[in-house]
């Protein structure tokens, strides 16, 4: 398997003309984000995306040296990959975009076996994937929600207007390569099962990069990860404070054990960190069951959660959209309602 | 890129007229796109963009040479170009397009970057700042291929903007999931603004009186030799799948059994 990739890579000029003329089955590189030793649930998302294309999906892994050798383990194993290509250097430990679209300028440029680039619609993917679309002088599909492959080209669906409307386009069988980000809550993970080979790809040195990365500081919780969480519960403007927002939505997160979300109002009164934002500028969310307590419900926020399964709205104003969208809406006083649902949540243990 | 260290800085703000933030958008019956017979206004995030060139320039005094906005966009785009001169920017430039369905960002950014090399005479932009994403097409895309173009520093989603002109360098620092990154751009440089970077001005109505003074230089596509036709093709545009919503319950007991139902019950 591994000497039939480099096969494939090596004769990859010959191999994209004939690609051209009949449209041969799709391959597509998934980029494999990873943080802290753990491959990101976006990304498990993204490669179920790409296996949707009916064709070889090889993943690929970016990293320091410390990072990617156990990425690369857990990558392995993962079910509908062909094989997982690495490429690690001190330079990819927190990589920028102007480091790391040479590697992939090289991988997917001209004679490149790949037709499709996908990666999950990350903010690190944000950054990278318009860069590298530009350098390869091609259009890009933002943060598809599905997709179809066939002769004529492959077709994506991706909310616009923050999530007011679908469009439908089609990137043509010409473009050489088709690169799109996947949101991550509109397909499964991919799950364990597989067993393939890893293959060593050569970094490209930057050697004069215009940006340096000083630092990353991430915001620390032991609750589950936003994007990622079954069960979210959100707070808005009527929390009041930093104090109250804390001390009414946390007993609340614990008793569901659920992660912490914000509307953009309660994240710029500085009630909560700007990471949880969730909205069309913040996170999009689509758990299990998402709470949104003092929110009314504005089309920017409702775009960042109205895929959730089930909706519950606790709000003060009867008349706030929110409750056009929730499955259980109460009117009530937060202050009142919230510690109340969690002494009755308690008892259903 | 740039060999003398010390200069004047030039700003070029790319900013685009979108269906307003507040307006409740209807597809339309043909679906071929959304009813643009709405209100409109500069993109919320461009706003941001040029309140931070204009803030740039109250900073830097007059190490700040020029600011020019420019935009792409039909006949009425030019009332764009006006807010963002009446918030303080320098000049304008439209990029004249017919009605209808706006171009790709790889386009936009093709032709941002004629019009940078056009500028490359008289005034070489130094730092372009522009929004993160228009709120029509979510592309979150332009300023990154822009960059990508020019072979110039790109950083993403800025809540901080600091300028060292001496240096040539600027450091920032991004929104990024789950926290901020601080990075340090080398110019020239293009930089995408996020919600939190600023607070954009309203301008006064002296501010609206000046700026319909100042200069705007029309142009086409052809003369930049840039063209915009869509690589993607867009089938067609639908309305979101409609949520079975709008169900109230009575009490927080209710809402506990409803939950219950539902299967969510308490983990701790």
């Amino acid at each position: 398997m591994l000497s039939r990739s480099s096969a494939i890579l090596s004769t990859a000029r010959l191999n994209f003309a004939r690609t051209y003329a009949t449209a041969a089955s799709p391959h597509a590189l998934v980029l494999i984000e990873h943080r802290n030793g753990a491959i990101e649930s976006s990304s498990l998302a993204a490669l179920t995306a790409a296996t949707e294309l009916g064709g070889e999906v090889t993943g690929l892994v970016i990293g320091g040296p410390d990072q990617v050798g156990s990425i690369v383990e857990k990558a392995k194993k993962l079910k509908g990959l062909k094989s997982v290509l690495h490429s690690t250097s001190e330079q990819y430990t927190s990589p920028v975009p102007e480091i790391v679209s040479p590697l992939l300028e090289k991988l997917l440029g001209s004679g490149s076996a790949y037709t499709h680039f996908v990666s999950a619609h990350s903010s690190a993917a944000k950054a990278l994937v318009p860069r590298l679309a530009a350098k390869l002088d091609v259009p890009h599909v933002p943060d598809i929600t599905s997709l179809s492959h066939s002769e004529e080209g492959t077709t994506f669906t991706r909310p616009i207007y923050a999530g007011n409307a679908i469009a439908t386009v089609r990137a043509p069988a010409s473009l050489p390569v088709k690169i799109f980000t996947v949101r991550g809550t509109a397909f499964a993970a991919a799950a364990d099962g597989g067993d393939v080979s890893a293959e060593v790809l050569e970094p490209v040195s930057v050697s004069d990069s215009p940006t340096t990365h000083i630092k990353t500081s991430l915001t620390k919780s032991d609750r589950p990860e936003l994007g990622a969480a079954s069960r979210v519960v959100s707070g808005g403007r009527a929390l009041k404070n930093a104090e109250t927002f804390k001390s009414t939505m946390e007993p609340l997160a614990d008793v569901l054990g659920a992660a912490i979300g914000a509307s953009r109002a309660a994240v710029d009164a500085g009630y909560a960190d700007n990471s949880l934002q969730v909205g069309q500028t913040g996170k999009v969310v689509a758990p299990e069951l998402y709470v949104a307590v003092g929110i009314s419900g504005a089309i920017q926020h409702l775009a960042g959660m109205k895929d959730s399964k089930m909706i519950v709205a606790i709000n003060k104003d009867a008349d706030a959209p929110i409750f056009q969208v929730a499955d259980a809406g109460l009117v009530a006083d937060l202050y009142e309602a919230v510690p109340d649902l969690v002494e009755k949540l308690k008892a259903t243990k | 890129m740039r060999p003398t260290p010390s200069r004047l800085l030039n700003i070029l703000v790319p900013v685009k007229r979108c269906v307003d933030y507040a307006v409740k958008i209807r597809v339309n019956p043909q679906q071929t796109g959304v009813d643009l017979n709405v209100k409109h206004s500069m993109n919320p995030f461009d706003e941001i963009a040029v309140e931070e060139a204009v803030r740039l320039r109250d900073r830097l005094k007059d190490e700040v040479k020029s600011i020019k906005v420019v935009t792409i966009g039909p006949a009425k785009a030019t009332e764009t170009l006006r807010t963002a001169l009446a918030m303080g920017a320098d000049s304008g430039i439209h990029v004249e397009i017919p009605d209808g369905p706006g171009p790709e960002p790889l386009g936009v950014a093709k032709t941002l970057k004629a019009i940078i090399e056009r500028e490359k005479e008289k005034a070489p932009v130094d730092m372009v700042i522009m929004g993160k994403q228009a709120i029509d097409d979510d592309m979150c895309a332009t300023g990154q291929m822009l960059a990508g173009l020019l072979g110039t520093a790109q950083a993403t989603f800025l809540n901080k903007l600091e300028v060292d002109p001496k240096a040539g360098v600027a450091k920032v620092t991004t929104e990024i999931d789950g926290g901020v990154e601080e990075l340090e751009c080398k110019l020239p440089a293009v930089f995408t603004t996020d919600l939190r970077l600023n607070e954009p001005r309203y301008a006064t109505l002296p501010h609206i009186m000046k700026a319909k003074k100042k200069p705007i230089e029309k142009l086409s596509p052809s003369d930049l030799g840039v063209d915009l036709t869509p690589i993607l093709e867009t089938l067609k545009v639908t309305e979101p799948p409609k949520r079975t919503g709008g169900v109230k319950v009575e009490s927080v007991d209710e809402l506990v059994s409803k939950l219950k139902d539902a299967g969510f019950t308490a983990v701790a």
